[in-house]
């Protein structure tokens, strides 16, 4: 999640980080808030190397990070392996395994969009929150 | 060429040559036709997935005080049972809700508890919380009975899924801006996903696409336990498009599928939650094919790569019956994880386990090899593609 001071909003700033850095991304959110200040919830892949560098310069250049932690969980009891969530997934963080055809669920990758949750008929996919 | 009088004799000397419809694929490619056709005795087939009719016919006894249900009011753990039947037997059907279910009052609802729940604690030996009321007459003269009841208590808990094991489906695709709810799952818009329901070359019906070997009568594993074909399913559509091959090109037949809840398993039993939709039952099925002839060995060999689906636009199509299909895409290509379809990439989903319908298979296949499955004959075949049998859509004044 990242937050834009009002003075940055107008600002170009992650289309020339996207060239500069070779980043490919997922804007999952993005408003600018009653307060003028600009949110944006997206996701980054790229090389570690480039994705150091254009975090660091959106520190740089003012621009507050926050690492979103994923607090869904999958309950393995209830999940049937059938897949609809593979589909939905807009950070493959659940996989079909092309062998087994286990759904496997990848914590790690996931930044808790919600949609495997509403999208699972086995109520496989919780949430804390 | 064999007979199925042939195959249980062998099946009983515990030396039937059993494999899955998976293994069939796999052996045809270095095996010659003719060769397996005669050493192999059956293949098994599989599917785990949502099937909406589905539902069980319940008898609790009477109460000392007798109660006429029939006719008046079931709530099994608040889900209404269908009561137009005798006094004391019931229906439970698999997208049956509580009343006071919001529904989609609040756009997309839930749906967390329905009959297709009910139907997995019954398998699971769960305690069921179950209240009648009645008109009460001179012989059954109680009015309201609450009282807790798990499977052992009822007498019969027979399973009749009026329709299931559908013979190909739709693959839905949203071409709205809007994200859609529907029984194929959550469709995001401009073709975000596409989402299908086929156990594709382990489906029982894609593996004997004329009926020749499945009919009224064939046992079959359903839900853990052992289960028959007790009818042809509804919308039943013997006269759907064929590929050279005979298999449909869309939905063609189905099984109205009958047995005892009671030696089933809640892990072939599960009840879903379609978001925006209702509930349903996930039901486990696997049907046996005799290889009487190299005919049908041709048929259980296709793969998902020559298994074709049509695609369906969710949004405004399918809902307004238009008929329009988009184009159709290959269970290979679905099953890979994304298609590419209309100059898009889109990844897919399924709605049916194939993880699950590849163990069903296996037990089935295992059950055979054990010598405790015989196959049956058909009593007599359902209507054919000569038949003149139509599914028709609802005439309307």
């Amino acid at each position: 999640m990242l937050h834009f001071p009002p003075i940055l909003v107008d600002k170009p700033m992650i289309s020339t980080l996207i060239r500069d850095y070779d980043l490919d991304f997922n804007i999952l959110k993005a408003f600018v808030s009653p307060e003028e200040e600009g949110v944006l919830v997206i996701a980054f892949s790229g090389t570690e190397e480039n994705l150091d560098k254009a975090v660091n310069e959106l520190k740089s250049k003012g621009v507050t990070i926050q690492l979103i932690e994923s607090d869904i969980r999958m309950i393995r009891d209830r999940c049937t392996d059938c897949s609809v969530c593979v589909g939905l997934c807009p950070v493959g963080a659940l996989i079909l395994d092309r062998e087994t055809y286990e759904v496997i669920f990848d914590a790690k990758r996931c930044i808790a969009c919600g949609l495997c949750i509403k999208g699972c008929p086995a109520k496989a996919m919780v949430s804390s929150i | 060429m064999k007979t199925i009088g042939e195959i249980n004799e062998r099946i009983q000397k515990g030396e039937a040559v059993v494999v899955t419809a998976e293994e069939i694929i796999e052996l045809r490619k270095t095996v010659s036709p003719k060769k397996l056709a005669k050493e192999v005795d059956v293949v098994t087939t599989g599917t785990f997935g949502p099937m909406c009719s589905s539902g069980v016919f319940l008898n609790f006894g009477h109460s000392r005080r007798k109660i006429k249900m029939g006719g008046g009011k079931v709530y099994l753990n608040n889900v209404p049972a269908y009561t137009g039947i005798a006094a004391v037997d019931v229906y439970v059907g698999a997208t049956a809700m509580p009343d006071d279910d919001p529904k989609n009052t609040k756009h997309p609802g839930e749906f967390k508890y329905g009959g297709g729940y009910v139907i997995e604690e019954l398998a699971a030996g769960k305690e069921i919380h179950l209240e009648a009321s009645s008109y009460g007459t001179d012989c059954y003269p109680n009015k309201s009975l609450k009282t807790k009841i798990t499977i052992k208590d009822i007498n019969e808990a027979t399973l009749y899924n009026p329709r299931n094991c559908y013979q190909n489906y739709n693959v839905a695709v949203n071409l709205s801006d809007k994200t859609i709810y529907t029984y194929m799952g959550v469709l995001k818009p401009r073709m975000g996903n596409a989402n299908y329901s086929s156990a594709g070359q382990l489906s029982p019906l894609f593996k004997d696409p004329y009926l020749q070997t499945i009919g009224f009568g064939t046992r079959i594993f359903l839900g853990g336990g052992i289960g028959y074909v007790g009818w042809w399913g509804t919308q039943y559509n013997p006269s759907v498009k064929r590929q050279a091959n005979g298999a449909p090109v869309s939905g063609g037949a189905t099984l109205a599928l009958i047995g005892d809840l009671k030696q089933m398993s809640p892990k072939f039993l599960q009840g879903v939650s379609l978001t925006g939709y209702g509930t349903s039952l996930m039901v486990g099925a696997g049907i046996p094919i005799p290889i009487l002839n190299e005919e049908i060995l041709d048929w259980v060999s296709i793969s998902d790569d020559e298994l074709y689906a049509p695609v369906v636009d969710y949004s405004y199509d399918y809902p307004n019956s238009t008929g329009k299909t988009l184009g159709s895409v290959s269970y290979g290509e679905l099953r890979s994880g994304k298609i590419n379809f209309m100059g898009k990439e889109i990844p897919t989903g399924s709605l049916s386990s194939y993880k699950t319908a590849r163990e069903i298979a296996g037990i089935l296949k295992q059950w055979i090899k054990d010598g405790k499955f015989l196959l049956t004959a058909p009593v007599f075949h359902f209507p054919g593609p000569d038949s003149k049998y139509q599914f028709k859509p609802l005439k309307e004044e």
